[in-house]
C-alpha cells in the first residue's frame, strides 16, 4: 500500500520509511511561527523551561499582525514582549510594523515555507501553507513553546479525505468559492482530525494565491492539514524565494484514503456562507436581498494580490455604495507595493474604500472595522462565527473578493455581473 | 481524579470565538480571560459558574482558532471538566497540553440535561449522572496521552526530555 503526500513528508520528518493513520511519531519541525497573541503566551512557557535558546533561531519566525500597529497599551505590552524576545534569542525573521504582513500572507512570499517541510504556528490558519506542498497545521501556544524547545513535536498521523475538484471554473469563480462548496458540503467538522488533499483540474488550473486560500480554509472544515501536491506552478513560485532545499512529495496512485470525494465544478457560481457557521453557504443566485454595512476585502484568507487585483476590477470607475464603508487591507508590504505600483490602491481609494496597513484586525474583531449591533458585514475573511467581527448581536457573511467588492457598490450581497 | 459539579449546557460546534472573544485578546492573564469566559455564548456564564463546574457541549466543541486562551479561560473559571461527543483538534490538543480534563462520549453529552449533576472518574473515564443515576464511558486516552497528563501536561513532559538530554 502506498502513502499520501501527508504520510510520506510526516514520515521523513519522523526518521521512519513509512507511516500510516493513527499512528503517534515524534517528528522533526522546519518551521514554528507565532503572532502577537500567541506568541506571549508561548514566551512564558518556555521561559518556565530554563532553556537558554530556540532550537534554532532562523527557523522560529515571529509576526506580531493581530493588533498591530498597536491598538491599546495591553496589546502594545504584548507585542513588546515578542520583539524583546526575538531580539534576545537572535530570531532572524522577526517582522516589525512596516515591514511585516498578516503571517500567512507573509510566509510565502518571503519563502520561509517550503515543499515538504512539516510546519507548526500557533495560528490556526498555518494549514494556508499546504498550498506550497508542505504539512503545515495549527496548535496552541504551550506546543509552540515546547517545539521552539526542542525543534520537534509529536502528531497523531491524519487519514486523508482526497478531494478532486474537476471541470473549468467559471468567472469570478475562484478558490474562495470551491473551498467554501467543499466545507458547505462536508460542514465544519467535516474533516476533523484529517488531511484534506486538494486534486482535480480546478486547482491544477487554479494560481498559487487560489490554491493558499483553499488550503487556508481547511480548519473551518475542522481539517488537521490542507494539502496541495506540488507542481510546476508550486515550482515557479518558491525557486525564486527559496533560501534552503527542500523537497516534492506526490501521493502514491495505491495511496488509501478515508475519502475520495469529487465535484464537478463547471456550473459552480460564486459561493456565500451565511451566518455563524462557514458551513452555511448558498450560491450567490440563492443569496436573496442581503443588506449590508460594511465589507472587508483583505485578511490571511483573500489578501493578495490577485484578490487586490480582482476586486480592483469590479470597482474601476465606480463608487461604494453610500451607505456602506469598505475597508481593504493588502496582506503584506510587498502586495501594498505591487497594488500600488498597479494603480490598484489609487482605485479603491477613488472609490471611496478605505486602505489599510497590514493587519489581521477586523477578521477576529481585534480592531480596525469593528461591527455594532445589529450591523452585517460582507468579508474576505475566513470566519462568521457569532462576535466575530465585534457585537455578538451583529453578523458577517463570507464570500471571495469579486462578491466582495460588487457588494460595496451595490449596498446589498451581489453577484459580479451586476456592476459589470 | 474524581469530579463531581453541576452541569451547564451548550450546543454543536461552540467554537472558540464563543469561549474567549478575541476583543479581550490583548491580555493572556488567565484570572482576566476567566472573566469573559463563554460570554458570546452565555453572557452571565462566567458570572453564575460554580467552581467544579462541568460543560456538556454538542459535537466539535472549541472549534474555530488555535487561542490557547480558549481552554486557559474555561480553567481560570474553575470549570472541572468537558464532555462532548467531541473536540476540535487543536483545542483538543491544547486541553491536554494544559490540563483541562475532557471527555468524548456522545451518550453522555446528549443524556445530561442543564444542572443535573455528575460525577466523573479521571483515570477511567466513567461518567455518572447523580441527578438521574445514569452512567456512561467516554473514549479513553490513548496510553500517550494518558502519559503526558499523568506528567502534569505537555511543559512538564519536555522539561523532563530536555533534562534528559542535558
Amino acid at each position: 500500500m502506498g502513502m499520501t503526500i501527508t504520510e510520506k513528508i510526516l514520515a521523513r520528518h519522523a526518521g521512519l520509511e513509512k507511516t500510516q493513520p493513527g499512528e503517534l511519531i515524534s517528528a522533526r519541525v522546519d518551521v514554528v511561527l507565532g503572532n502577537d497573541i500567541t506568541a506571549p503566551v508561548a514566551i512564558k512557557e518556555f521561559e518556565k523551561l530554563g532553556v537558554e535558546k530556540v532550537f534554532d533561531p532562523e527557523r522560529v519566525v515571529l509576526v506580531p499582525d493581530h493588533f498591530v500597529p498597536n491598538k491599546d497599551i495591553q496589546s502594545a505590552e504584548q507585542a513588546k514582549m515578542l520583539r524583546e524576545f526575538a531580539r534576545k534569542q537572535g530570531i532572524v525573521n522577526y517582522f516589525e510594523v512596516g515591514r511585516m504582513g498578516i503571517e500567512h500572507c507573509l510566509l510565502p512570499e518571503q519563502g520561509l515555507v517550503l515543499p515538504g517541510d512539516v510546519i507548526i504556528g500557533a495560528d490556526s490558519h498555518t494549514c494556508t501553507y499546504g498550498a506550497v506542498g508542505a504539512f503545515a497545521t495549527g496548535v496552541g501556544s504551550t506546543d509552540m513553546a515546547a517545539a521552539m524547545a526542542t525543534g520537534e513535536t509529536w502528531f497523531k498521523v491524519p487519514e486523508t479525505i482526497k478531494f478532486v475538484f474537476n471541470g473549468q471554473l467559471q468567472p469570478w469563480v475562484g478558490g474562495k468559492d470551491l473551498i467554501l462548496h467543499a466545507i458547505g458540503d462536508i460542514g465544519v467538522d467535516g474533516a476533523r482530525y484529517m488531511a484534506m488533499e486538494f486534486t482535480g483540474e480546478a486547482i491544477d488550473n487554479l494560481s498559487m494565491e487560489g490554491r493558499m486560500t483553499m488550503a487556508n480554509m481547511a480548519i473551518e472544515a475542522g481539517g488537521k492539514n490542507g494539502i496541495i501536491p506540488p507542481d510546476d506552478k508550486t515550482v515557479d513560485y518558491v525557486k525564486r524565494r527559496a533560501k534552503r532545499d527542500y523537497e516534492l512529495y506526490q501521493s502514491d496512485p495505491d495511496a488509501a484514503y478515508a475519502r475520495v470525494i469529487e465535484y464537478d465544478i463547471s456550473a459552480l457560481e460564486p459561493v456565500v456562507a451565511f451566518p455563524h457557521l462557514p458551513e452555511n453557504t448558498r450560491p450567490i443566485s440563492k443569496v436573496g436581498d442581503v443588506k449590508i454595512d460594511q465589507v472587508i476585502i483583505g485578511s490571511c484568507t483573500n489578501g493578495r494580490l490577485e484578490d487586490l487585483r480582482q476586486a480592483a476590477k469590479l470597482l474601476k470607475g465606480k463608487k461604494v455604495h453610500r451607505d456602506i464603508r469598505v475597508i481593504v487591507i493588502p496582506g503584506t508590504q510587498e502586495i501594498y507595493r505591487q497594488a500600488m505600483a498597479e494603480g490598484l490602491i489609487d482605485t479603491f481609494i477613488q472609490a471611496n474604500a478605505a486602505v489599510s496597513t497590514p493587519t489581521c484586525g477586523p477578521c477576529l474583531g481585534g480592531y480596525m472595522g469593528i461591527l455594532a449591533k445589529g450591523e452585517r458585514a460582507l468579508a474576505t475573511t475566513n470566519r462568521n462565527f457569532v462576535g466575530r467581527m465585534g457585537h455578538p448581536e451583529s453578523e458577517v457573511y463570507l464570500s471571495g473578493p469579486a462578491v466582495a467588492a460588487a457588494s460595496a457598490v451595490c449596498g446589498y450581497i451581489a453577484a459580479p455581473e451586476e456592476v459589470l | 481524579m474524581q469530579f463531581v459539579g453541576n452541569v451547564w449546557k451548550f450546543g454543536n460546534d461552540v467554537d472558540t470565538d464563543a469561549i474567549i472573544p478575541a476583543r479581550y485578546l490583548n491580555t493572556s492573564d488567565p484570572e482576566d480571560l476567566a472573566k469573559h469566559c463563554m460570554e458570546d455564548a452565555d453572557p452571565e456564564f462566567a458570572k453564575k459558574a460554580q467552581d467544579g463546574d462541568v460543560i456538556v457541549a454538542g459535537k466539535n466543541f472549541g472549534c474555530g482558532s488555535s487561542r490557547e486562551h480558549a481552554p486557559i479561560a474555561i480553567k481560570a473559571a474553575k470549570v472541572s471538566c468537558i464532555i462532548a461527543p467531541s473536540f476540535a483538534r487543536i483545542f483538543y490538543r491544547n486541553a491536554i497540553n494544559i490540563g483541562l480534563p475532557i471527555f468524548e462520549c456522545d451518550e453522555a453529552a446528549r443524556d445530561i440535561g442543564e444542572g443535573d449533576r455528575v460525577e466523573i472518574d479521571a483515570s477511567s473515564g466513567r461518567i455518572k449522572n447523580l441527578t438521574s443515576g445514569k452512567t456512561y464511558q467516554a473514549v479513553p486516552f490513548p496510553e500517550f496521552m494518558q502519559e503526558l497528563i499523568d506528567q502534569g501536561g505537555l511543559m512538564k513532559y519536555v522539561e523532563k526530555k530536555v533534562k534528559q538530554n542535558g
